[in-house]
């Protein structure tokens, strides 16, 4: 039986384009406000764990910088995934479940405009084989956009019709990046970037923070008015190359989401990592999740998409559609590599 | 409350300057066989995979689990990467007890790399900057510093160069081999960065480590002994700050302080047979002996001169060859927590010590501001 672990606060910054300053100077004022927001004082955080990625700082141990912004002094237990920080609060919640310890702060940090994304991702592929081909991750998941059209199940209009409310939701989100009340015909008549993915169907390129405190057991009610408590939290990966692979579905997402008990309970809102409006339509599968489920009320990846803080925000925004507007069973996602390789789900329920 | 942890397992490769007969999947499925083999497992058996590495930049493979999901029997399962500079290898073995520990997952594979060959390392360790002084530039400082403070006399650093790589010609597995070493062969290799002498310094190694964790039923039905983990703790701190004392870090005091108190060892010297500790310059055994409390400062090269870290003294210190001999540097402290096991295990082969009943294994890195430490004993908490 997993030990109850809270999520209750959430910061972030606004995602935007070419921000000035590093990664921590971004932390600083994030990871500030989630502690204040939470109750707990600084120095009682029990465990810190943070995601980041060397190669969108351009410098290796960029990571070491942003412990400036977690204050460690006197000495913090403290690690670090070199993964989206929704991994991070994997870790966090794997550390208190041992009971000697009970908060957590999480955080994580991108800047993604100082690079061109679709060479440096390159990097995430198969060394040897994939690598050299400098197969884009824009290009692969356009495959994997054509494999799931060529089933006919889905068609280009269906395409459009995500990337249209992505970003009509997001209007509504002021730290989203791309917003706008736009229809899926407009969507439809921008052009290609990669066959059959139009330019509405990609992400923006974004940087960003965000930062989250967990608690465990009953001091997350003496903390927080309304606590998210983490039901379920897992993680599956899928083969590396896309060629071995089914595209048009998500088996890790859907191993993921039976461990976790996604089917156990209607979920009201779904918060996904779709970096590109078909994986939406394969996450909803995957995730089994019923036609009223609400996803993606903030906009989404394709509003704002910071990479590393991406999937965190998720499970941030999860979490304020039950601190902030009282709903009971939400659910946040990651993902990690091309064409959803890797996929991580988190369950989040309010008190009744 | 904490499940039980047990070290079935240990595997790592043989490391050497260039391992160009492998790739980096082959590199890491040859220790993951290994401690799958020492285990009486197969990969189907395991639950989760933790990887740790440095830097990306160090090889040119970004989030480099995402490619090596196939070689390491992940698809399908929970797979994660840990990334905390030097101290990584420990780190990673960490969070793999953490997931047994927490009850999550029951038999954990968990693997630290580096394939130096493939990159460079020295420029990848300056921030991808050129003109960068490279590790032992960094710390030969914070060794000179320890030198005027403790009046420790020069040889001292020999001294722990010839230990280990005395003992490294006892490790079947061990990079750097010098046959014929001794105090004058080191006193008169060239200096790299004063007081740093060639001989006293780590090599660049391509190698990996591999060990599988289980819970207590893994344990209790495991063939060959296990090492059950009593500890763990890590520990960070920022880097430079006026103030800080970088040859003696409160961050290692604080790590160590905490794994002792967890495994109730109130007198480390006395409490613990055998340390396999992350000495990547010689200077750095008796800078850690009392970094770590097994002495009170000033008195660390003491240990060192008395020979009493010697294989067969009163606190034998990395009887693997330690960092001196093999340098793979994300594997580099997994490699100290798997030596760690192996002695509790005793199958250490030609370096084991007698009598092991606790091992302590420790990890550090970044600016000497990330600290990981685990011990490990025969017996279940």
């Amino acid at each position: 039986m997993a030990r109850e672990v809270a999520i209750v606060s959430f910061a972030q910054t606004p995602s935007i384009y070419g921000v000035t300053e590093t990664e921590s100077q971004l932390l600083f004022p994030v990871i500030a406000e989630a502690i204040e927001r939470s109750g707990i004082p600084r120095k009682e955080i029990g465990f810190t764990c943070s995601g980041s990625a060397d190669y969108l700082a351009g410098a290796s141990f960029a990571f070491v910088g942003n412990l400036e912004a977690t204050g460690a002094w006197p000495p913090i237990s403290e690690s670090h995934v070199e993964m989206d920080g929704a991994w991070a609060l994997y870790e966090a919640w794997v550390r208190l479940q041992h009971g000697d310890v009970d908060t957590a702060l999480v955080f994580s940090s991108g800047i993604s405009s100082r690079g061109d994304m679709r060479e440096v991702l390159c990097l995430q592929n198969d060394p040897y084989y994939l690598m050299p081909l400098w197969a884009d991750h824009v290009s692969l998941a356009a495959l994997q956009a054509r494999a799931l059209l060529d089933t006919g199940k889905v068609t280009e209009a269906d395409l459009a019709e995500v990337a249209a409310r992505s970003r009509r939701a997001a209007t509504g989100n002021s730290m989203a990046q791309v917003a706008g009340d736009v229809t899926a015909e407009a969507m439809s008549a921008e052009p290609y970037v990669v066959a059959p993915l139009r330019a509405g169907d990609c992400p923006p390129v974004s940087d960003g923070a965000a930062a989250m405190v967990l608690v465990a057991g009953d001091r997350a009610r003496d903390v927080c008015e309304r606590p998210a408590w983490i039901r379920g939290i897992d993680h599956r990966i899928e083969p590396h190359y896309p060629g071995v692979r089914d595209l048009t579905t998500s088996r890790s997402t859907r191993l993921a989401a039976e461990h976790v008990g996604v089917g156990d309970a209607p979920v009201e809102v779904a918060e996904l990592s779709a970096t590109f409006s078909h994986e939406e339509l394969i996450l909803r599968d995957a995730l089994g999740l019923a036609d009223d489920v609400e996803v993606n009320p903030s906009g989404g990846a394709l509003a704002a998409n910071p990479l590393m803080v991406t999937g965190l925000i998720r499970i941030g925004e999860a979490f304020r559609q039950i601190h902030d507007h009282g709903r009971t069973r939400t659910l946040g996602h990651a993902t990690s590599g091309p064409c959803l390789q890797q996929n991580l789900v988190c369950v989040l329920e309010g008190d009744r | 409350m904490a499940e039980r942890c047990a070290v079935v397992g240990v595997g790592q490769t043989h490391h050497a300057k260039v391992r160009d007969d492998v790739s980096l999947a082959g590199l890491l499925r040859e220790a993951g066989q290994r401690a799958l083999d020492d285990a009486e497992m197969t990969w189907s058996d395991i639950d989760a995979v933790v990887i740790g590495t440095a830097p990306d930049p160090f090889e040119g493979v970004m989030m480099p689990e995402l490619y090596l999901a196939d070689a390491l029997g992940a698809a399908g399962k929970p797979i994660m990467r840990v990334h905390t500079a030097g101290s990584v290898g420990g780190s990673t073995a960490i969070v793999a007890a953490h997931l047994v520990e927490s009850g999550v997952r029951r038999r954990v594979l968990t693997l630290a790399f580096e394939k130096q060959s493939e990159g460079d390392t020295t420029w990848a360790l300056g921030g991808g900057r050129s003109g960068g002084v490279g590790a032992g530039g960094y710390f030969a400082p914070h060794i000179r510093a320890y030198i005027a403070r403790s009046n420790a006399p020069e040889y001292v650093g020999w001294m722990v160069a010839v230990k280990d790589r005395k003992n490294a010609l006892k490790n079947p597995y061990a990079h750097l081999k010098v046959p014929d070493i001794d105090l004058e062969m080191v006193r008169d290799s060239p200096m790299v960065w004063d007081p740093v002498r060639r001989l006293e310094s780590c090599p660049a190694s391509d190698g990996a480590c591999a060990m599988v964790l289980t819970d207590e039923a893994g344990g209790d039905a495991a063939s060959k002994p296990p090492a059950w983990v009593h500890g763990t703790a890590v520990r960070s701190e920022l880097g430079q700050f006026p103030g800080r004392d970088p040859v003696s870090p409160r961050g290692g005091q604080d790590c160590a302080a905490d794994v002792y108190r967890q495994a109730g060892i109130t007198n480390p010297l006395e409490e613990v047979d055998v340390v396999e500790c992350y000495v990547p310059f010689s200077w750095y055994e008796p800078m850690w002996m009392e970094n770590l409390g097994f002495v009170p400062p000033g008195d660390g090269w003491k240990l060192t001169e008395e020979g009493a870290t010697e294989i067969g003294g009163k606190l034998p210190v990395n009887p693997s060859g330690g960092v001196l001999s093999s340098n793979p540097i994300g594997a580099s402290g997994m490699l100290r927590f798997a030596e760690a096991a192996m002695q509790v295990r005793g199958t250490a082969g030609e370096h084991q010590v007698a009598d092991v009943r606790t091992a302590v294994g420790h990890a550090y890195g970044g600016a000497a501001q990330y600290f990981a430490m685990w011990v490990l004993r025969d017996t279940k908490p």
